[in-house]
């Protein structure tokens, strides 16, 4: 029997350019053209102002540990706990839910606020996922 | 909306709760039913307005042979059924129809006739949280934990201390599920589940159901109970993701709905004599105690810990047990609106002696959605 997978995300047409950012290493974020508001999910539009005048960029990939949960039971398919569930602030202001590598999955080690960088985790040949480890230096 | 011109004139809940594999969800949705429309002393053809959550209206209606000229099908978690007495409460002052029945009920535990909570890859949930572990609620409502803990100097034993006391309450309560007594160090020592959550401090999963029926103030002075009215109402959304919450030190749908509602009542936090928060998990009531205005975060905890919500504490708090103690099959905030309509009545189990105004605080999903009514059984 086959191993149960882990969740694969559908890319829509809105969201297709972050996937294919980060199949390409980079975390794509986007920015309303008239507010400057940078925002995640991805959407044709800004959510602060409704404008539909917004530019795809390519995000420092850089963040802090904002919060989390160490998953004992039940876990998800695909995953062997316990594992961080984490929530990721990137320094262009958005939050995202990501993974912690690189990292023991332990309150000790898992500091609140402490600086993290993206890394990119390939499911398949179509989904690479945006992770986080700890930031070099 | 005005004050006082709504009431809540039958309210029960499924004859057996805890373990029911005996019955479907859709018939725990009938015992209910049946059983407030026994409570008010009425007749099945009376109820002319229908709302429920998960299930759709027709799903119920057709069940139970109701023919209704006004329906809600909101169903935005837990807290469905608040937003469905503001609702209604609406509707029948619009004259849109007289009588609302309100049904819940959950195959929680046994699924029978349940369908299975399903997340499709393609929507933004299934995108950008699924992937990375979350599955079902203990992996995603705890997630803000952390944050608010080192914020506000919030401690582990303080969020233990609020599965303690309300095991306190459910022992005086013989339907509640769990009631024998817990110290910290129990709570602490159970099982993790998701850190900094053990199983003590997540909510129970069970069977069960109850519904309400509601009609104007004018008409529930004919009716065999005490009438509860509805004082005050408020309603919000925010976020499917808990990841996109605006912030991990607040609810915004809380910040919204609680205020609108005491707003509506025209009442101050010291005219609360009772309060439910609906507990899914053990952080919710340090979230609705700060967010619906009656301390400062930072004391929320120590509030907790010092006993001030418990049985003879100056505030009594989830004072069935709640979602930790009581029972919880999913969609906790019917059994919420209950306790407040029994302490309004009187006659709860562990009775706040003269409660005139209860305060009833829901959440759907992961903070995704909040809703508050005020009761009160003065008019």
């Amino acid at each position: 029997m086959a191993e149960p997978q882990r969740a694969r995300p559908k890319p829509t047409p809105e969201t297709q350019h972050f996937w294919d950012g980060t199949k390409a290493g980079e975390l794509r974020l986007q920015r309303c053209d008239a507010c400057a508001h940078v925002y995640f999910p991805p959407r044709p539009f800004c959510p602060s102002c409704a404008s539909r005048k917004v530019s795809i960029f390519k995000a420092s990939g850089k963040g802090m540990l904002y919060s989390y949960v160490i998953n004992h039971r039940p876990p998800a398919p695909g995953f062997t706990p316990p594992y961080a569930i984490a929530v990721v602030e990137l320094d262009e202001g958005p939050r995202m839910m990501s993974n912690i590598i690189d990292c023991p999955q332990t309150p000790e080690a898992l500091e609140l606020d402490m600086k993290l960088e993206v890394a990119f985790e390939n499911l398949d040949d179509k989904i690479t996922l945006p992770v986080f480890r700890p930031a070099k230096g | 909306m005005r004050r006082n011109q709504v009431a809540v004139v039958g309210a029960a809940e499924t004859t057996e709760l805890g373990v029911i594999p005996n019955m479907s969800q859709i018939q725990l949705h009938a015992d209910a039913a049946l059983n407030a429309i026994a409570d008010a002393g009425l007749k099945l053809s009376d109820i002319d307005g229908f709302a429920t959550a998960v299930e759709t209206p027709q799903q119920v209606c057709h069940y139970l042979g109701i023919k209704p000229t006004w329906v809600d099908g909101t169903s935005v978690g837990g807290c469905s059924f608040m937003l469905h007495v503001r609702h209604a409460a609406a509707a029948i002052e619009a004259g849109l129809c007289k009588t609302v029945l309100i049904t819940h009920a959950e195959s929680g535990k046994s699924m029978i006739g349940k369908q299975p909570r399903y997340t499709p890859p393609d929507s933004l949930n299934g995108q950008f949280e699924s992937p990375f572990g979350v599955f079902g609620p203990p992996s995603m409502f705890p997630i803000p934990v952390l944050r608010f803990m080192k914020t506000y100097g919030i401690t582990h034993e303080q969020l233990a201390m609020v599965a303690v006391v309300q095991r306190e309450w459910a022992a005086k309560n013989p339907r509640a599920s769990m009631k024998d007594p817990i110290t910290v160090s129990d709570v602490l020592n159970s099982r993790m589940i998701a850190y900094p959550f053990r199983l003590l401090q997540c909510c129970l999963v069970t069977d069960g159901g109850g519904a309400l029926i509601l009609t104007s103030a004018d008409r529930a002075r004919d009716f065999p109970r005490k009438p509860v009215y509805i004082l005050g109402t408020g309603e919000s959304v925010e976020t499917p993701m808990v990841s996109q919450m605006e912030t991990f030190n607040s609810s915004r749908a809380f910040k919204v709905a609680g205020p609108l509602a005491f707003k509506e009542a025209g009442i101050t936090h010291k005219d609360v004599d009772h309060l439910m928060i609906y507990d899914a998990f053990a952080h919710l009531p340090l979230f609705g105690l700060g967010d619906l205005g009656f301390m400062p975060y930072e004391e929320t905890g120590k509030f907790i810990a010092d006993g001030n919500t418990r049985p003879g504490g100056k505030l009594p708090l989830n004072t069935n047990g709640g979602g930790l103690s009581y029972m919880h099959s999913g969609m906790y905030g019917m059994y919420a609106l209950q306790e407040s309509v029994r302490q309004m009545r009187g006659i709860a189990p562990a009775q706040v002696p003269n409660a005139k105004i209860s305060v009833c605080h829901g959440v759907g999903g992961m903070f995704a959605a909040s809703g508050t009514i005020i009761f009160t059984n003065e008019r």
